[in-house]
């Protein structure tokens, strides 16, 4: 068999196998169902449901008798705000409410309340709302026009493509999520996969087995086959998680019903997630490689590839910046900027449509920096591989960059 | 055919001149021994012999054939500091090593099974890496230089950690693989085991040759022209003889340039001294590379 492939297959093994790379494999579709779970027992305890109450009222003005029932809550009329006051003490009522004489010309509504709140519970103030909506215009209108009036607007959006043709994919938050979930994902992945390549270097550094390697193979095959190997890994780890993605969403949506069927993955979303992810990884990880070769042990190397994760993460902390203005100026610089482009074109598939122009220069100006620290990488592999214990000077390093 | 041939190789690095026009040759079946202070150059006369790093100019021939990607099947290499890989089992580095030198899973297999066998390993060989002690670790690292059958195998202070047990055994294994025709290279600092082993060496300092050759020739030219002797009875004057030096137990005596050792045995027996040991002195290697590299540091 080939040495290149060889080196690969013993990289996936060795990567596939690391508690780590498993544990983080399986964790995520776990957190998944943990949070789909959590959010099922939530909405369990406060959703629909609002305790029964009962309250008072005291009618000066008049006229308001019925509709006293509006869904748990019961209303009960008090002749004066004494017999009233009297039973709020008693605990028979929960609190009561004033129609003073004006209250045609003023709107005021005085409420009563042993309770030390900033304001009345959204329920309460819808029940009282409908119960005066109604006996107002209870006969001036008919009854379907009364429920019109306590809900006029529901609000339902679609969009249209250029020929008036409803779009294949409409917007909200059900086309946000996945691409944000899977942003931070894929960061993560090629974070860890990159590290996987540092770790195995400093390694294979620190106890010399570079040696017989090196003399085993050449250079290009050891780096290509660990890139390789180690990406493939990494490709079967963002495989997994797309997989169960739509899984998990069908175990959702059995309960969180409403939300989860708005859910839907933006046109070429998982084309471009792999592609993101591929490209992002090789870049990721010839820079590992050429950081591995420089430092002395790999903690030194995971300080130095620290500084090169700073740009992947930049889109993550600007998440809600890019929700609420998708279409900044500022985000066309990170779309095209090497290092933050995976993160932030995935990201940006959720809240807008990537300009066609934006995503080919980001793509090639990917690829070129992949090839560009390939070639810087190649030179000083070698050398520095070799020489342990002592850390070139970055002057050092770029002397060799021209020479090598 | 030679086994290897080093034909005027240098290398320089950024601040220094690491090997200058470096000639030698090794014949298959023998071993040679490379010798030199820490910094002379050794390693990497070593790397560029294994080809992991390139000659500036000169160039090496392994059996005829020049070094390329194509010949590094046929080197084995045990490099000073060790290691493998710490959370893999005995045998699968094994195999992946020898695989990278393009053996196949069964031959390594069984090639693997005879070398621990041979060594003592077999039972360690499902273990881990990081479980072994540092002498079975070292071991295995010997198994991986060899096995996959290499014309040139240079092993650079093998026997530095090893019991006595274990160094006996690697020298046998050493022995063995001399008789099969192949080119074996030690690097090491233990003059003893030199002196024990090789035939022929190379010495280098500051990157270049200083001595050459036949170990015996090279001994014999670095004679003291004195010979130790071990006596019964009254020493009197000896003719020829300018110095006497008493050692503990023997006693050594300088000659003069006109007579040689076999006229002064003569002479003493025919003083009627009773001769227990007459040897001819000749320096250890050891006194002779401090000798020479002194010279050099001057």
């Amino acid at each position: 068999m080939n040495k290149t492939l060889l080196i690969l297959r013993h990289e996936f093994r060795h990567t596939a196998r690391r508690r780590g790379f498993i544990v983080m494999t399986l964790i995520v579709p776990l957190i998944a169902v943990l949070l789909i779970g959590v959010s099922q027992l939530v909405s369990g305890i406060a959703g629909p449901t609002v305790g029964a109450a009962t309250i008072g009222y005291v009618d000066e003005l008049g006229g308001f008798q019925q509709y006293t029932s509006q869904g748990n809550i019961t209303l009960v009329r008090f002749d004066t705000s004494d017999d009233a006051t009297g039973a709020l003490i008693r605990g028979d009522i929960s609190e009561y409410f004033v129609i003073p004489q004006d209250y045609i010309s003023t709107g005021v509504i005085n409420r009563y309340t042993l309770e030390k709140q900033l304001e009345a519970s959204p329920a309460i103030t819808a029940a009282v709302n409908n119960f005066l909506l109604n006996n107002l215009l209870a006969g001036k209108v008919p009854a379907a026009t009364i429920t019109r009036i306590e809900a006029p607007l529901n609000l339902v959006t679609t969009r249209l493509t250029e020929t008036g043709a409803v779009a294949p994919e409409q917007g909200g938050y059900g086309n946000l999520i996945i691409p944000f979930v899977f942003s931070i994902l894929l960061a993560l992945s090629i974070i860890f996969s990159s590290t996987y390549l540092l770790q195995g270097l400093g390694e294979e550094k620190e106890n010399r087995l570079i040696e017989i390697l090196l003399s085993s193979v050449s250079a290009r095959e050891l780096l290509t086959g660990k890139v390789l190997g180690i990406g493939a890994a990494g490709l079967v780890q963002v495989g997994i998680w797309v997989i169960s993605a739509p899984l998990l969403l069908n175990l959702a949506s059995s309960s969180v019903g409403g939300f989860i069927s708005t859910i839907q993955l933006p046109a070429n979303f998982i084309a471009l997630a792999v592609v993101y992810f591929i490209l992002g990884y090789l870049l990721f990880a010839v820079l590992s490689a050429a950081i591995g070769a420089i430092s002395s042990g790999s903690r030194e190397g995971q300080q130095l590839i620290g500084v090169f994760t700073i740009p992947l993460l930049i889109p993550l902390w600007f998440t809600s910046l890019i929700m609420f203005f998708p279409d900044n100026p500022a985000w066309v610089f990170f779309t095209i900027f090497p290092l933050s482009a995976p993160v932030e074109v995935i990201m940006r598939l959720g809240v807008s449509d990537i300009p066609a122009w934006q995503l080919v220069v980001s793509l090639a100006v990917l690829v070129l920096s992949i090839v560009g620290v390939l070639l810087l990488t190649t030179r000083v592999f070698r050398t520095y591989l070799l020489m342990y214990g002592k850390r070139p000077g970055i002057r050092e390093v770029l002397r060799s960059l021209r020479s090598g | 055919m030679l086994a290897v041939e080093v034909n005027h190789i240098a290398k320089s690095f950024t601040d220094k001149v690491a090997v200058d026009n470096l000639s030698f040759s090794v014949a298959q079946g023998e071993m040679f021994g490379l010798i030199g202070p820490n910094g002379a150059g050794k390693t990497t006369t070593i790397r560029m012999m294994m080809d992991i790093l390139k000659p500036d100019s000169g160039e090496i021939t392994i059996l005829g054939e020049k070094l390329s990607e194509a010949t590094k099947n046929k080197l084995g290499y045990l490099p000073e500091e060790r290691g493998l890989y710490r959370k893999l089992r005995v045998l699968d580095s094994i195999i992946y090593l020898a695989s990278l030198k393009g053996v196949d899973r069964r031959s390594a297999e069984e090639k693997a099974d005879e070398l621990l066998k041979q060594t003592g390993m077999l039972p360690h060989k499902e273990k881990k890496i990081e479980e072994l002690s540092r002498g079975m670790g070292q071991i295995i690292q010997f198994i991986v230089s060899v096995i996959h059958d290499p014309e040139l195998v240079v092993l650079d202070e093998p026997f530095a950690g090893l019991d006595p047990v274990n160094t006996e055994l690697l020298k046998g294994m050493l022995f063995n693989l001399r008789n099969q025709g192949k080119a074996l290279i030690l690097s090491t600092h233990q003059m003893n085991e030199i002196e024990e082993l090789c035939d022929r060496i190379l010495m280098i300092n500051h990157g270049r040759s200083v001595l050459y050759g036949n170990l015996a020739e090279i001994k014999a030219k670095y004679r003291s022209n004195s010979v130790l002797l071990e006596f019964e009875g009254e020493l009197g004057e000896v003719p020829g003889v300018t110095e006497k030096r008493t050692r503990k137990g023997y006693v050594e005596l300088v000659l003069d340039g006109n007579t040689t050792p076999q006229q002064v045995l003569e002479r003493l027996v025919g003083a009627g001294v009773i001769v227990n040991r007459f040897e001819i002195a000749t320096p250890p290697l050891n006194e002779i590379f401090l000798k020479v590299v002194g010279k050099g540091h001057e």
